[in-house]
């Protein structure tokens, strides 16, 4: 088994502890119905700084609508959200921006048309205000010198160049441009939905890669996966969805592939 | 380090430019080349056959023909940057000066007032059509189809029975039909050579002192000698008649407006994220619905001051204002331009140089005296044509992308 060096953060703050260690957001109780379909009934469910939790299950689980609820695209009709300690609202993906809570989705939600640059500031463009709400050009220069500097932050090399449309970017490419996107605004909780489904063996590691570094730099991850042995090689903890319910949480290292895929179809006695 | 490279032989320079151009084209960004050539060709072709083609005075003159149809096609680009059609753009410049000459005639407005009205009113209903498109969620293309008929009919009731109302008021007709004194267009055009020249060259430095990318100081050059020469060359061959047209300055003032505005600032990046992927656009935090009424406002202002050169240069407003073929035309000058029909591609530029087009085409069919089945013809293979040099491309790129 992959090793993870969970002992390596200083998050944990009181090694003696047995580590309750402080979510940075909790949610408590989510239901979210669809028409005739109950996509989440009561689902608790969190991430503390410095870590990553797999959200797994079957399709139709309701992973993707767990995720949504959190960056503001769908609002859950029942349950509370907690954020840093504080009970927070969030009924719009500005919401979730604002609290640093960042999505990577998995179709990218990148613009094909636009280039690295437009993309990885889009709706947070750097202006200079000439006249206010009229005048007020872009700073390309600044944007484009921070967008490189957060590519290479993360290690992510093989953009020839940030002025290139996204159209003609490989799929790693665009998943590390998504990624990089997601952390460059201080966030502290980023969501990733399938981040390596539609990559090949290369482009999976740089994507692991990724992911750990983010977990190093503190923040809290949340990543959907279809994949096992991906669940097991970057998270620290893994929470599994089924028919809309929280069916169990393992770790990472107290628990087996088979133990995992038996919670999520439902077969394990537990 | 630039130095160096500006000091290198004069041949590397013109090779390295000519090769990032050729990488460009390979990747089927053909930008607003195919049109360029297609204008020269068409030029080439009607000066081989009409003598007085290339005169000073007919070029003139496609200046004030042109400048309703390009001002309309600016909003027409923005719409379709935005992935969405608006139909209703003719009905609403007849409307609108329909408005114009009646307030001022019956009414007794003053000519600036009833100007003020005129683009309110387009702005108006562009702001509706855009709600009723973003907000109610009807497609653009069926509301703008109603709005295409319905203003056609409120511009027909506004106009009463006699059809047309006459409009000689000197300012009103300054507008489409006076001439920048000759000092004035020199000023314009060396002007706008050396302020293109200064950006450029100044964004050049500023890059290459941030370390940034740069493109070749040999395409930069080249790229800044061509446009001295459009611009210079184009006030020399206005100024031997009357003087650059008031009209032309106006079409070309409102093209380099909204060009900055779709290429420098937020609004801009905004109408092509969501021409490319609005769910995209919409999860970045961008108020979607907000840009969209937004660009149907500008469109419908657009087709308001489209609708104003009209008055002013037959100085009337009739109903045949904005009617026949002026609505389509605008739709194909975009295209032609090399504004793609499915979002997020193309440039306001592309309004000018279609409106060059297809007035260049119709002023030399004139000139022929072919009849006008002759001139559909032709300008709707001129249409065929562009679309499918952009679809060629586009399945180019797609080849050369991933």
């Amino acid at each position: 088994m992959p090793d993870v060096q969970r002992t390596v953060e200083g998050g944990g703050g009181d090694p003696a502890a047995p580590r309750p260690p402080e979510p940075i957001l909790e949610l408590r109780g989510i239901s979210k119905r669809f028409g005739a379909v109950q996509a989440l009934r009561e689902v608790d469910f969190d991430v503390c700084r410095s870590e990553v939790v797999a959200l797994v299950g079957d399709n139709g689980a309701g992973k993707s609508t767990l995720i949504k609820c959190i960056a503001g695209t769908h609002t859950p009709d029942e349950g509370r959200i907690f954020f840093e300690g504080d009970e927070v609202k969030i009924h719009t993906p500005s919401d979730a921006t604002r609290l640093g809570i960042e999505t990577v989705y998995q179709d990218l939600a990148l613009c094909d048309n636009l280039d690295v640059v437009r993309n990885m500031y889009l709706g947070r463009e750097a202006v200079t205000t000439v006249v206010p709400r009229l005048v007020e050009p872009l700073r390309e220069i600044d944007m484009e010198e921070r967008a490189l500097a957060v590519l290479g932050d993360l290690n992510v090399t093989t953009i020839g160049s940030v002025r290139t449309k996204v159209a003609s970017l490989s799929g790693g490419q665009r998943q590390s441009v998504a990624i990089s996107r997601a952390v460059m605004w201080n966030s502290k909780v980023v969501l990733l939905d399938e981040p390596t489904a539609a990559l090949g063996v290369a482009q999976t590691a740089q994507v692991h890669a990724l992911i750990k570094r983010l977990r190093e730099q503190g923040l809290g991850v949340v990543v959907i996966s279809h994949n096992i042995e991906e669940v097991f090689e970057v998270s620290d903890r893994i929470a599994v969805l089924r028919l809309g319910r929280r069916v169990a949480t393992f770790r990472h290292d107290e628990t087996t592939p088979q133990e995992v895929v038996g919670a999520i179809v439902g077969a394990a006695g537990a | 380090m630039t130095t160096t490279e500006l000091h290198g032989d004069a041949h590397g320079v013109l090779r390295s430019a000519a090769s990032a151009g050729i990488q460009r084209l390979r990747q089927g960004e053909l930008g607003m080349l195919p049109v360029i050539v297609g204008l020269i060709v068409i030029w080439a072709y009607f000066e081989s056959q009409v003598s007085v083609y290339l005169s000073a005075r007919n070029l003139s003159y496609l200046v004030l023909q042109i400048a309703p149809i390009g001002i309309v096609a600016i909003g027409i680009v923005l719409v379709l940057l935005l992935g969405e059609i608006d139909l209703s753009v003719g009905s609403v410049a007849g409307l609108c000066s329909a408005v114009l000459g009646v307030g001022m005639v019956d009414r007794g407005w003053p000519w600036w007032g009833a100007i003020l009205i005129m683009v309110g009113v387009g702005a108006a209903i562009g702001a509706f059509q855009g709600w009723w498109f973003a907000v109610v969620g009807v497609p653009a293309f069926v509301v703008t189809l109603a709005g295409f008929l319905f203003w056609q009919g409120a511009q027909l009731r506004v106009l009463g029975s006699t059809g047309t109302v006459n409009v000689f008021e000197p300012h009103i007709g300054a507008i489409a039909q006076s001439f920048l004194p000759s000092y004035w267009g020199w000023i314009l055009g060396v002007g706008l050579a050396a302020l293109y020249a200064v950006r450029a060259w100044t964004t050049y430095a500023r890059r290459a002192h941030a370390e940034l990318s740069n493109e070749p100081v040999g395409l930069l050059a080249v790229r800044t000698a061509l446009v001295a020469a459009v611009a210079v060359g184009s006030v020399a061959v206005l100024n031997s008649y009357q003087g650059v047209p008031t009209a032309g300055v106006i079409l070309l003032g409102l093209v380099i407006a909204f060009s900055w505005l779709t290429t420098r600032t937020k609004f801009g990046t905004y109408v092509f994220a969501i021409g490319g992927n609005a769910e995209a656009a919409r999860r970045a935090g961008i108020k979607v619905a907000r840009i969209r009424i937004l660009v149907f406002t500008l469109s419908g202002f657009m087709a308001a001051v489209g609708g104003l050169m009209f008055v002013s240069r037959l100085t009337a407003a009739s109903t045949q204002t904005g009617a026949g073929t002026f609505l389509l035309e605008s739709i194909a000058a975009a295209v032609i331009g090399g504004t793609s029909l499915f979002g997020g591609r193309g440039s306001v530029w592309s309004a000018l140089l279609g409106a060059l087009v297809i007035g260049s085409v119709s002023n030399g069919l004139d000139l022929q005296a072919q009849p006008p089945e002759i001139k559909y013809m032709v300008e709707g293979a001129i249409l065929l044509a562009a679309v499918t040099v952009d679809a060629v491309a586009r399945r180019s790129r797609a080849a050369a992308g991933r």
